[in-house]
Order: structure tokens, then C-alpha cells, then sequence
């Protein structure tokens, strides 16, 4: 699907924006190929709005260039406008009027006749399973709901480019999952994503190629890869039965991760890093093979745990500052892995 | 950047996502020609009625607002002024009804406000359609509810003892020169709703603006007693053309110099602020 297309989706180079003495965009180079799902990762405050709304032509920028499908953001903002859709990071619907009536409205600004927006309503609002809350007006929309009528209003033009900002920053798990089933669905159909998140566990599973924003600039850029391979894939935390068996465990481990080890206070507790391994093989793969091995060593392992690396982690290894929101550090490992203070650390 | 969102326990019993209707849905790639600039302006202003349906208590300000200033100043005034407060009312209604329309006026730089605050804002700018049609949407909302003001107003007036020579023909023609100015004059408030911060900023430039102007004007009183600089005033404020304008249209006569006078004065304050409103608009 991307082959068909001429040129990247936007590129842009040296693009600046200053709000007073805060220079929030600062030299941005990016350059985002068509038909995938592009992340942008960083912390609140580092720019990611900020070059988002340059992008779709809601701030001019203060320097530099970007195009979107080839047109100027500043000069073409028109021709851009046609070709892409933004869901902010604040529902960008009006919240007085009812699901129907505001997809009806942004049908018929797109320049549907009143019959065909009414059945384009009601065939999104059907697929984002919000039917019963057809006529329902916004604000008593749960947060789940409002992210669905929020996207469903962004694609009722199927758009060319998609900007996400933040779509899931405030939602439960399982509100999270379904927008990400949604992003998924829409990149299948040859639209291009731009997404923004704070966690590395969302670009992780939803994004082909990722850029590492920090203070404005792009700090890391490349194939998700490439960003973990300069992270380390996650890091394992092992607790033993035998506090004897520890120094044995330790020099297993370090042969078969090919990795650091540390031993932990605990007298039974041992924290291994992953890499991302030459073998292209996935953390979980290289730590149940490790796990394998201490059991044919015969060493009982108690507890195992394994966790992703955090965006605090991404940011010690990129910078020398860790991100600086705590709770994007507390979000970003999965519900079912724990990465522990300690392991930021190394 | 905090989270705007909440979560909350109705999302348990919210359908799934149907991921293959939704694929469905985004094979679809054509795309309709772009609305024409009246088609777009007309869905803002319909986005506007939809607004009043769901939250009927903002026509507080268009029904009991010009009923309180009717009823306040025929009786408070009346009697001093024009010795009866019946014979006062003819003079003060179509002055009132113009007094109390331009201070409504104000209310559509407090919706723009507050619209920018929230996120649909922001849809509205990214939308390849004619730039001002959000704004004109307003306004086309905003010309319902001064009409509504003015029938408010004129009923009431009729029920104390109102009685217009211009008959139906003259106050219509009295209401819709009013309407037309009152169209023109909502692009102050525009630039404002888009420059200022904060509603109440808002509401405080509104009524620094529009206290002088209304009450500077020949509305209550003939200006003749006046001192000189404020006659000059006066007799040139806009205000004083179209109320001139519309009490003698409702009395059966046609003010040919105060009709063109409120007409000028509308297409200069269209230019001026909606050229400044459009510029703000798209730097925002």
C-alpha cells in the first residue's frame, strides 16, 4: 500500500516553534514514510503537541520547513487540511451535542449531503459500538466512549494521514487496548498514524518506526529495533529458593543473556538486563531459555518476573536526565510485568 | 499536558469495537466535493440551534433580560421623563429594543471563548472549509436569538400600550435594520472572544463598551439638553443612527440619512473586525 504513494507523509527539517523564551520545537528533523504507524515518544513538555499542531496547520511555525504528502503546512494549508485529521489530546468534539449530531455536523462540513451523513453516523457510531449512546450528548460520555466518538469523528473521511495525540493518556487498560485495536484497524486500510504517546509500551505495540523527542529536539530515531538495542530489552528479576545457589545463578545467567547481573540485597534476589540480542530473539524468549537453563542446573527459582524497559530507562540510556514525569515511568510497564527502582539505576 | 479525560465504570458495559465494520467503513475513499462557503456556515449555525435546544436556559438572556429592561425603564423613567409612562413608551421601545439587542451582542464573544478552550476548536481549524464559516455560524445562530430578543420585546411593549403607526410593515423593516447592524457590530465581539484569555475578560470589555455606547446615545432622552462635546458624540454614534432609524421606521416614516448612516456604519464594522477576527483566527 505504501509503495503505491509518492514521497513520505511529512518530512520536515529544522522546523522551530517559540512560545515567549521556551523554545518548544527545536529543530525538528523527521521524516514519517506513508502506511504505518510512526510514533512519537517522550515526556510531557518535550514538544510532541506542539510539532502535531504545526503539522495540521493549527500553528504556523516559527522556522524550518514541513510538508505534509508534499504540501507546505504554512503556504498549502489548505490542501494539507483536505488529506489528514486530528484527535488532540482533548476530545475535539463539542460536548453540548449528542454522538449523532456531532458526526452529522463534521459530515456535512466534509460535504456530505444531509441522507449520506445521517448513514455515515450511524454506520461509525454502530462499528465504535456506540450506538446506544447515539443521543446521548458528549459530556456524559465515559472516557472510553469519548476517545471512540473522538477517533470516529477523525476518520469519517477515511483520511490519508491521521494525527493521534495522546489517545490514550487517561484510560483503563482495557479502554487502551480497544484504541489500540482501532489504530491498528485504520493503519490496515493504508492510512498513515502519527502517534504520540508518553509510553514506550504503546509505541512498542503499535508503532513500526519511533522518534525520541526530548526538550524539543529529536534525540533517538529508527525501527523499534534499533531504539531497544540501544535500551536493552527489558531486564529479569529472579528470587531463588537457595541462597547458596546464588553465585551459580549468577554466572549462568551472565553466560546464557550474554548480559550484566546484579545481585540484589536480598540474599536469594538477582536482576539480569537483556539485551536485544543478535539472535533477534523477543526478552521473553531469551529469559525463559535462561530459565531453562537454571532448572536443568538444578536451581529453583521461586519468583520470576520480567519487565519492559521504562520510558525512564529509554531516557537515562539517550540522555543523561530521565524523563521527568513520574507517572509516565509507572505506566509504561505492562500490568503484568515490574520493573524496579533499582534497575533504572544500573 | 494533565490527562482530560476520566474513566469510569459505564465503560464496562460498552459494546466492543467492531474492528471489520470499521474496516468496512475506511475502504470507503471517496470524498465529496467541499461544501460551499454558505452550506458551511449554515451546518455552524445549525450546530448553534442544536446548542439552544440542548441548553435552553442560555434564551434566559434574550427573554427575561429584555422583558426586565422594558418594564424597568418605562416605569423607573416614564413619568419624569415624558410626564406618562404610556406616551414615554412610544418614544423609549424601539430606542430599548436596540439597547437591549446590542447588549446581547455580547454573548457571542463569550461562546467563542469559551469554544476555544475546548479541543472542537481545534477540529473546526483543521477542516478544509471556508475560513470564517465557524464564526458566521455563530452569528446566524446569534441572529435567532435577536429576533426572539425583539419579538420578546415588541409583545411586551404592545401589551403596556405600544402602538407603532408603521404597522407590521414598518417594524419589521425596523427590527430587520436592526438585525443587519446587530449582525455587523457581533464582529467586535468576535475579535475579543479570540484575543481575550478568559470569559470574564470578556464580559468586562463588553460592558466597558457597551455602557457608553448605549447610554451616549439618543435612547432615553432627546441629546438637545445635553452639553456640546457630548451632543457631538452623540449625534454620531452609531447607536443614536440606528435607533433614530428604527423609531421612525416603526412610526411610519422612512429616515432615508439614519438608514444609510446605520448601514455605513455596519459595513465598516464588518470590515474592520471580521477582517481582524479572521486574522486571529488563523494565527491562533
Amino acid at each position: 500500500m505504501s509503495e503505491k504513494r509518492e514521497g513520505p507523509a511529512i518530512e520536515t527539517s529544522g522546523l522551530v516553534k517559540v512560545f515567549g523564551d521556551n523554545r518548544a520545537v527545536d529543530g525538528i528533523d523527521l521524516t514519517v514514510p506513508t502506511g504505518a504507524v510512526y510514533g512519537v515518544l517522550g515526556p510531557n513538555g518535550a514538544g510532541k503537541t506542539t510539532a502535531v499542531k504545526m503539522l495540521a496547520t493549527l500553528l504556523r511555525p516559527d522556522g524550518g520547513e514541513a510538508r505534509v504528502f508534499g504540501h507546505d503546512v504554512a503556504r498549502e494549508a489548505d490542501a494539507v487540511r483536505s488529506r489528514v485529521s486530528l484527535t488532540g489530546q482533548y476530545a475535539s468534539v463539542d460536548e453540548d451535542l449528542t454522538g449523532t449530531e456531532n458526526l452529522v455536523l463534521l459530515a456535512r462540513l466534509l460535504g456530505h449531503r444531509k441522507p449520506a451523513a445521517y448513514a455515515r453516523a450511524a454506520q461509525l457510531l454502530e462499528a465504535f459500538g456506540l450506538t446506544d449512546a447515539a443521543s446521548r450528548q458528549v459530556k456524559n460520555y465515559s472516557g472510553g466512549m469519548r476517545r471512540r466518538i473522538d477517533i470516529a469523528a477523525s476518520i469519517l473521511n477515511t483520511p490519508d494521514l491521521l494525527f493521534l495525540d495522546e489517545p490514550t493518556t487517561g484510560l483503563d487498560p482495557r479502554s487502551r487496548n480497544q484504541v489500540w485495536d482501532i489504530v491498528r484497524a485504520v493503519v490496515a486500510q493504508g492510512t498513515t498514524v502519527l502517534l504520540t504517546t508518553q509510553y514506550l509500551d504503546e509505541a512498542d505495540q503499535l508503532a513500526s518506526r519511533i522518534a525520541v523527542i526530548d526538550k524539543g529536539r529529536v534525540i533517538a530515531e529508527g525501527t523499534k529495533g534499533e531504539l531497544k538495542a540501544s535500551v536493552g530489552a527489558g531486564s529479569v528479576h529472579l528470587r531463588l529458593r537457595e541462597a547458596a545457589q546464588r553465585s551459580e545463578a549468577e554466572a549462568l545467567l551472565t553466560r546464557a543473556l550474554d548480559a550484566q547481573v546484579q545481585v540484589e540485597p536480598d540474599p536469594v534476589a538477582l536482576t539480569a538486563r537483556i539485551g536485544a540480542g543478535d539472535s533477534g530473539q523477543g526478552a521473553a524468549e531469551q529469559a525463559s531459555r535462561a530459565l531453562g537453563e537454571l532448572a536443568r542446573a538444578g536451581i529453583v527459582v521461586d519468583t520470576f518476573s520480567l519487565g519492559q524497559p521504562s520510558l525512564d530507562e529509554v531516557f537515562l540510556a539517550l540522555t543523561d536526565h530521565p524523563a521527568t514525569t513520574r507517572e509516565s515511568a509507572a505506566t509504561a510497564t505492562s500490568a503484568t510485568s515490574a520493573t524496579s527502582s533499582e534497575e533504572a539505576a544500573v | 499536558m494533565s490527562t482530560a479525560t476520566t474513566t469510569d465504570t459505564r465503560d464496562e458495559h460498552l459494546a466492543p469495537v467492531s474492528t471489520d465494520s470499521l474496516a468496512a467503513l475506511l475502504v470507503a475513499k471517496e470524498r465529496p466535493p467541499r461544501p460551499t462557503a454558505r452550506s458551511a456556515s449554515v451546518t455552524f449555525g445549525w450546530r448553534a440551534m442544536l446548542k439552544i435546544k440542548h441548553v435552553p436556559e442560555q434564551l434566559f438572556d434574550v427573554t427575561a433580560f429584555p422583558i426586565m429592561m422594558v418594564l424597568m425603564y418605562t416605569y423607573l423613567f416614564g413619568g419624569a421623563l415624558a410626564g406618562s409612562t404610556s406616551e414615554y413608551l412610544q418614544f423609549l421601545l424601539p430606542g430599548i429594543l436596540v439597547m437591549s439587542v446590542t447588549m446581547i451582542t455580547m454573548y457571542t464573544g463569550v461562546a467563542v471563548n469559551t469554544d476555544i478552550e475546548k479541543g472542537v476548536f481545534d477540529r473546526f481549524r483543521t477542516l478544509p472549509i471556508w475560513r470564517p464559516s465557524p464564526m458566521v455560524g455563530y452569528l446566524l445562530g446569534d441572529l435567532m436569538r435577536y429576533a426572539l430578543a425583539s419579538g420578546v420585546m415588541l409583545a411586551i411593549g404592545m401589551l403596556l400600550g405600544f402602538r407603532p403607526h408603521g404597522g407590521v410593515v414598518g417594524v419589521l423593516a425596523g427590527v430587520a435594520l436592526l438585525l443587519v447592524f446587530s449582525f455587523a457590530f457581533s464582529w467586535i465581539w468576535t475579535m475579543f472572544g479570540l484575543l481575550l484569555r478568559s470569559e470574564k475578560s470578556v464580559m468586562g470589555v463588553s460592558m466597558m463598551v457597551l455602557f457608553p455606547l448605549t447610554f451616549g446615545s439618543n435612547i432615553f432622552v432627546d441629546p438637545k439638553t445635553m452639553p456640546g462635546w457630548l451632543q457631538t458624540f452623540v449625534n454620531n454614534s452609531p447607536i443614536t443612527h440606528l435607533s433614530s432609524a428604527v423609531r421612525d421606521l416603526m412610526a411610519g416614516d422612512w429616515p432615508a440619512a439614519d438608514i444609510a448612516w446605520s448601514l455605513g456604519w455596519s459595513g465598516v464594522l464588518l470590515v474592520v473586525f471580521g477582517t481582524l477576527t479572521m486574522r486571529l483566527y488563523n494565527r491562533k
